[in-house]
C-alpha cells in the first residue's frame, strides 16, 4: 500500500473503503461469472477437455518435451548472452575510442531491433546457406535472436553497473598501483556483476518468455504443443491455458528469486541496479569514473617514472 | 535495395506497425492507468487484484497472449468485431498488445509514484491543501515526471513487440519480411537491414524524446 498518496484512514474513510471494496468484489465476481459462462457455452469447461492434462500421455509426449526445448533454448541463450554482454560491456568501457564506438553501435543496434525480426532473419540466413542441419536451424535461429538482444541488454547492465559504483573504487584501485584493466577486472566488474544480479535474473524471465517467439519460426517449444494437443484432444483453449500456467509458474519463481537476491544484497549493504534503469532514456554518467581513471592513471605513471631517479 | 521497395509494400507494412503501435499504446495507457490506480489505492482488495493482473500478464509470453486472442476469442468464442478476416485479427492483436503492455505501464506509473518522497505529501497536507489539491498540485506532477523514463522504455518495447502480431497473420513488417525472404533469398541481408533500420528509425526518436523530457522535467531533490 502506498503511504505517500493517502493518509491513514479515519472512520469515514474506512467506511468508504469498505463500500468500494464490496462494489469491486461484486463487479469482479460478475465479470468472472460472465467470462466463465461464455467459456462454458462453447464447452470449454467440460471435464473431457481438462482430464487429458491428468494423464501421463499428454505430459510425457507433448508438454514436457516442449518445456525441455524451451528451457534448452533459454539456457544456451543465457550463457551466450552472458559472454556477448561481457565482451561488449567491457568494450564500451574501453579506453580505445574505436573499440568503444564499435561496441556502442553494436549494442544500440541489436537493442532496437525486435527479437522476432532477428530470429526470422537468422532462420532465413541459416536455412538458405545451409549453415546447420535442417532440423537444428530453428533452434539456432532462436538462440541467435535471443543472444544478440539479451547480450546487448547485459552489456548495458554491465556498463550501468560500473557507472553506478562510487568513484573512490576505481581511484583506490589505481592508487595501489593496478593498471586500468586490472582495476576494471578485479575491482569494478565483480562489484558491478553483483549489483546487476537481480536485474540479470529478471532478464531470465524475458529470455524464457521470448523463447515462445520460436513458435513463429517452427521451433517445437512449449507454446507450439498447444496446437498438437488441441487437435489431438480438440481442446485448444484449455491447452493454451495450461501452457500459460506453466510459463507463469516458472517465471513467477524467477521473479521471486530476483526480489530475494535484491533484498539479500541490500541487507548486506550492497548497491543494486533496478531493472527499469537501463536503456537510452537513462544515460549513465560515466564521465566521473573515466576522468578519475585517466587522472589517477597519469599520476600513477608519473610516480612510476619518477621513482628510479630518486 | 530499391528493388525491395518497388516490389513490396514495405512502407505500407511499416504503416500497419505504426497503427498497431499507436492504438495499442493508447489502450495500454488507459488500462495501465486504471490498474495503477488500483495498485496504489488504499483498498486492499483492489490492490491485490491489480497485483494479480500485473503478475499474471507480465509472466506470460506475449506470443501466447496474441495466439490466445485468435484461438480463444475469435475462433473458439466467436467474438468477432468485423467480417473482414485481416481487420478482425488486427483489432484483436491491438487488444492483446494493449492488455499485455498495460501491466508494464502500471509498473512504470507506480515507480513514478515511488519516486515522490513522503515528505512532499506531508508538506502538502501541512500547508492546508486538501487531498485532491495535494494530489493535483504536488504529488501527481512529480509522479508523472518520474514515470517518463519507464513509460518511454515501455513504448519502445511495444513498438518492437508489434512484430509478434504476425503470429496471427497481421500484415505488419515481420510478416512481410518472411514473404520477402521466401521470394528473394538472394537479398536476405538487405531485407534484414531494411527492416532493422526501419525499427531503429521508429524507436530512436522515442528514446531521444524521453531522455530530453526526463532531463528537462527532472525534479530537483
Amino acid at each position: 500500500m502506498s503511504s505517500v498518496l493517502f493518509d491513514i484512514p479515519g472512520p469515514k474513510a474506512r467506511a468508504r473503503h469498505r463500500l468500494i471494496m464490496i462494489v469491486s468484489v461484486v463487479l469482479t465476481l460478475l465479470a468472472l461469472w460472465w467470462a466463465l459462462s461464455r467459456f462454458a457455452a462453447k464447452g470449454n469447461l467440460e471435464a473431457a477437455k481438462w482430464t487429458p492434462f491428468l494423464t501421463a500421455d499428454i505430459w510425457v509426449n507433448y508438454l514436457i518435451p516442449g518445456l525441455l526445448n524451451t528451457l534448452k533454448a533459454a539456457a544456451i541463450s543465457v550463457v551466450l548472452a552472458g559472454a556477448f554482454g561481457l565482451l561488449f560491456g567491457i568494450g564500451r568501457l574501453s579506453e580505445n575510442a574505436v573499440i568503444r564506438w564499435i561496441s556502442t553501435v553494436i549494442v544500440e543496434f541489436f537493442r532496437s531491433v525486435p527479437v522476432l525480426v532477428m530470429m526470422v532473419a537468422a532462420f532465413g540466413l541459416f536455412s538458405f546457406n545451409r549453415v546447420f542441419e535442417a532440423s537444428i536451424n530453428p533452434l539456432a535461429a532462436v538462440i541467435t535472436g535471443l543472444t544478440l538482444y539479451n547480450g546487448s541488454v547485459v552489456a548495458e547492465l554491465l556498463r550501468s553497473g560500473v557507472g553506478g559504483l562510487p568513484k573512490g573504487q576505481s581511484e583506490a584501485g589505481l592508487a595501489i598501483g593496478l593498471t586500468r584493466s586490472q582495476t576494471l577486472r578485479s575491482i569494478l566488474l565483480p562489484q558491478a556483476i553483483t549489483a546487476m544480479l537481480p536485474a540479470l535474473v529478471s532478464q531470465l524471465v524475458v529470455i524464457l518468455k521470448d523463447t515462445a517467439l520460436g513458435a513463429i519460426i517452427t521451433y517445437p517449444e512449449l507454446l507450439t504443443t498447444f496446437s498438437q494437443i488441441g487437435s489431438y484432444k480438440s481442446n485448444p483453449v484449455p491447452a493454451l491455458i495450461v501452457i500459460a500456467l506453466i510459463f507463469i509458474a516458472i517465471n513467477y519463481l524467477l521473479t521471486t528469486a530476483a526480489a530475494k537476491i535484491e533484498s539479500r544484497l541490500r541487507d548486506k549493504g550492497r548497491a543494486t541496479i533496478a531493472k527499469g534503469t537501463i536503456g537510452p532514456p537513462n544515460p549513465v554518467d560515466l564521465k566521473p569514473v573515466e576522468e578519475a581513471l585517466i587522472a589517477a592513471d597519469e599520476n600513477v605513471l608519473h610516480e612510476r617514472y619518477r621513482t628510479p631517479d630518486k | 535495395m530499391g528493388e525491395l521497395f518497388s516490389q513490396y509494400n514495405v512502407l505500407g507494412a511499416f504503416g500497419i506497425t505504426i497503427v498497431l503501435t499507436v492504438l495499442s499504446a493508447l489502450g495500454a495507457l488507459v488500462i495501465g492507468t486504471l490498474v495503477a490506480i488500483m495498485r496504489v489505492s488504499p483498498v486492499g482488495f483492489l490492490n491485490k487484484l491489480g497485483a494479480l493482473y500485473v503478475n499474471l500478464v507480465r509472466n506470460t509470453p506475449l506470443t501466447l497472449i496474441i495466439v490466445f486472442c485468435n484461438i480463444g476469442f475469435i475462433v473458439n468464442l466467436g467474438m468477432s468485431v468485423s467480417d473482414d478476416f485481416a481487420r478482425n485479427n488486427l483489432v484483436w492483436a491491438t487488444i492483446g498488445l494493449a492488455f499485455y503492455h498495460a501491466a508494464f505501464v502500471c509498473e512504470a506509473l507506480r515507480s513514478g509514484v515511488n519516486t515522490v518522497p513522503a515528505g512532499q505529501a506531508e508538506a502538502a497536507r501541512s500547508i492546508g491543501l486538501s487531498f485532491g489539491q495535494s494530489l493535483r498540485e504536488v504529488l501527481l506532477p512529480q509522479a508523472f515526471r518520474g514515470a517518463i523514463t519507464p513509460l518511454g522504455n515501455t513504448l519502445i518495447a511495444l513498438t518492437k513487440n508489434t512484430t509478434v502480431a504476425t503470429a496471427i497473420g497481421v500484415a505488419e513488417v515481420a510478416g512481410l519480411m518472411k514473404t520477402m525472404q521466401e521470394d528473394r533469398p538472394d537479398l536476405m541481408v538487405p531485407i534484414f537491414l531494411v527492416v532493422a533500420i526501419g525499427f531503429v528509425i521508429l524507436t530512436l526518436p522515442i528514446g531521444l524524446v524521453t531522455t530530453h523530457l526526463s532531463q528537462k522535467l527532472a525534479v530537483k531533490r
